[in-house]
């Protein structure tokens, strides 16, 4: 059982600000962190080789600092890491980012032939949840995204039940292996990472590929040129003009409020039980 | 590529069991406009088995076309099976913009359909708008954690897409006196080709129905302080018959589950009435929950984003003002000697 986990470095956006005159993101402003969902994708590879056995390897795109993520699922548990790095991979879009992978999938599956992967639902930089689709539809292995538990693993049929959450309630799904799953979340809780792993994260040094050591790559796919997609404009929506203020002492402000509140008389239910 | 072959605006039309999702419509109200304003037919497609009853309900709802792709296979909703039907339709017909609802479904198959037809696809997208003279799609979303817009543009690639979060456009007053062309596009699907099954679908609504159909929704932000003080914002709803939510800060401080998360990476809601407790109004908030009917902010800082979209701010210390709020709410209740309290949607 061969499992990649696709991860991303992205920026702490709990902490980031804005710069308000240019009105871009101040990276310095965040430390750079593994993208939440990827950490849950890493742990669910984690259970998922406790009961099967095999081998977990990471698979990153970004700059040279980028292998703290790696290092960081090596803490998880991950057993190997790859990180592709290239300038001709910058200002990629996620059909650019997914052709970037794609390619490095081709030739980690050659090293190893690949019978999972493993994404986050989303990476909170981009809110996208775009590349872990495109990446199967690329491979042509079928995608089940929003996965909320791998509910088993046979390896003699080569499938896989899955729960994916819809818009309300989940569906239970069986997909045939290889195939790529995103993970939401609430699909476990991160465990503390044993020291051993620390001790192995500490010295990792990740497999680090350039554009020059991936095969067969149409190089206008990648990067901003690959990308179909661009910002226009950013902008702050125009303020509307507000509200009324509700001014007073706090008790009179709560008095105000609770005038407006008891004119809401179409959900309002005003029962008297002693009539 | 010409992109003089691409014309018309279409919308995915998700049905799941029979039963059209509340966005495609909305999205068929925001893809009317820009259908007129570029002068073209809006078309909705529609995949699935036996779903031919649902084209005229595509039509009243503002289409002027509805491709349907009708096949047993496609009874329930899969990535692959679907695609197939998506891409059958494209190549073939050329829309020069496609929407879809920001459902997991939704998204889901935008984001497959967009790489095998090597195209742009801009995600959860709250605004839009064409520029007429270019005829491009302006597809803006909060970006970078939310407080900020971006406009997103796809030049020179055809169909123009974009997935558009729930409950952010307007749907049209259905018309049934409509009238449009159903044209109905055949397909070749074998069960025994899919590599995925739907082996059972749950519908669990417990807690998302929560927010939905609430009526009145209390909203705390971090401004609260810490989780002690987050309770009383319980207290409050308990006393009124409201359902608690919390900003994306609070659900990643811990203090609330992912479910309660009302924002752009959260759920959209539009209740009758919306306490803002202690919370500055982030962009990515504001997008779901603006269009609530009556909004009341309370909050410290008088220069907080937020008083900008409420109906009625109070600048003052939530922990001082919730406690007052609930206090009168229970002295009229024993004033009264019965009930008082928010209905809940039914």
């Amino acid at each position: 059982m061969h499992i990649v986990v696709c991860v991303k470095q992205v920026p702490d956006t709990k902490i980031i600000k804005i710069n308000p005159k240019t009105n871009t993101l101040d990276r310095r402003s965040a430390p750079a962190i593994l993208n939440p969902y990827d950490a849950h994708a890493v742990q669910e590879a984690v259970s998922i080789r406790e009961k099967t056995g095999g081998t977990i390897s990471v698979l990153s795109m970004g700059p040279p600092q980028a292998t703290a993520v790696i290092k960081k699922s090596i803490e998880i548990g991950a057993d190997r890491g790859y990180l592709i790095t290239d300038r001709a991979f910058a200002g990629a879009d996620t059909l650019a980012t997914s052709y970037a992978l794609f390619k490095a999938l081709e030739k980690i599956n050659k090293e190893i032939p690949v019978d999972l992967i493993i994404c986050g639902k989303h990476a909170i930089d981009g809110d996208t949840g775009q590349v872990g689709p495109g990446i199967a539809r690329r491979l042509d292995i079928p995608p089940v995204t929003n996965v909320i538990e791998v509910t088993e693993v046979n390896l003699e049929e080569k499938t896989v039940l899955i729960k994916r959450k819809l818009s309300s309630g989940y569906e239970l799904i069986q997909a045939e292996m290889p195939c790529l799953l995103t993970v939401e979340k609430e699909i476990n809780q991160i465990e503390y990472s044993p020291m051993p792993n620390m001790i192995k994260a500490a010295r990792y040094e990740p497999v680090i590929w350039a554009v020059s050591d991936l095969e067969n790559v149409d190089r206008v796919q990648l990067g901003l040129k690959g990308s179909p997609t661009i910002v226009g404009k950013m902008f702050t929506p125009p303020r509307p003009e507000g509200g009324k203020k509700i001014e007073g002492s706090p008790d009179e402000q709560v008095n105000q409020l609770m005038d407006i509140l008891l004119e809401q008389k179409d959900v309002l239910t005003l029962q008297s039980s002693k009539q | 590529m010409n992109f003089d072959d691409y014309r018309g605006v279409w919308v995915f039309i998700e049905q799941n069991g029979g039963k059209i999702e509340g966005v495609s419509l909305e999205l068929l109200g925001a893809g009317r406009k820009l259908a007129d304003k570029l002068q073209v037919p809006l078309a909705g497609f529609l995949l699935g088995s036996g779903i031919k009853p649902l084209a005229n309900q595509v039509i009243a709802y503002g289409a002027d076309e509805v491709y349907l792709v009708d096949h047993p296979v496609l009874k329930d909703y899969r990535t692959e099976s679907y695609m197939k039907g998506v891409m059958q339709l494209v190549p073939k017909y050329k829309p020069e913009i496609i929407l879809y609802g920001a459902t997991p479904n939704g998204k889901d198959l935008a984001s497959a359909v967009a790489t095998d037809l090597v195209t742009g696809l801009t995600a959860d997208t709250t605004m839009l708008d064409v520029d007429v003279d270019n005829r491009l799609l302006e597809a803006s979303r909060p970006a970078f954690g939310g407080n900020i817009m971006a406009t997103i543009l796809c030049k020179k690639h055809r169909p123009q897409m974009a997935t558009v979060r729930p409950k952010v456009m307007k749907a049209l007053s259905p018309d049934t006196g409509r009238t449009g062309k159903i044209i109905e596009e055949s397909i070749t699907l074998r069960e025994e080709d899919m590599r995925t099954k739907v082996l059972q679908i749950v519908n669990d609504v417990t807690k998302k129905a929560n927010l939905a159909d609430a009526h009145v929704i209390v909203c705390g932000g971090k401004g609260m302080g810490d989780v002690q003080n987050f309770q009383i914002l319980y207290e409050l709803a308990d006393t009124i018959g409201a359902t608690v939510g919390g900003t994306r800060d609070v659900v990643e401080a811990g203090w609330l589950p992912h479910e309660l998360q009302i924002g752009q990476t959260g759920e959209t809601v539009t209740p009758k009435i919306y306490f803002a407790i202690a919370l500055s109004g982030a962009i990515q908030h504001v997008v779901g929950m603006k269009n609530s009917d009556l909004i009341i902010a309370i909050n410290k800082d008088p220069n907080a984003p937020i008083f900008d979209v409420a109906t009625y701010g109070i600048v003052g210390d939530a922990l001082e003002i919730v406690p007052k709020l609930i206090q009168q709410f229970k002295q009229l209740r024993t004033e009264k000697g019965g009930e008082i309290s928010y209905a809940r949607k039914i």
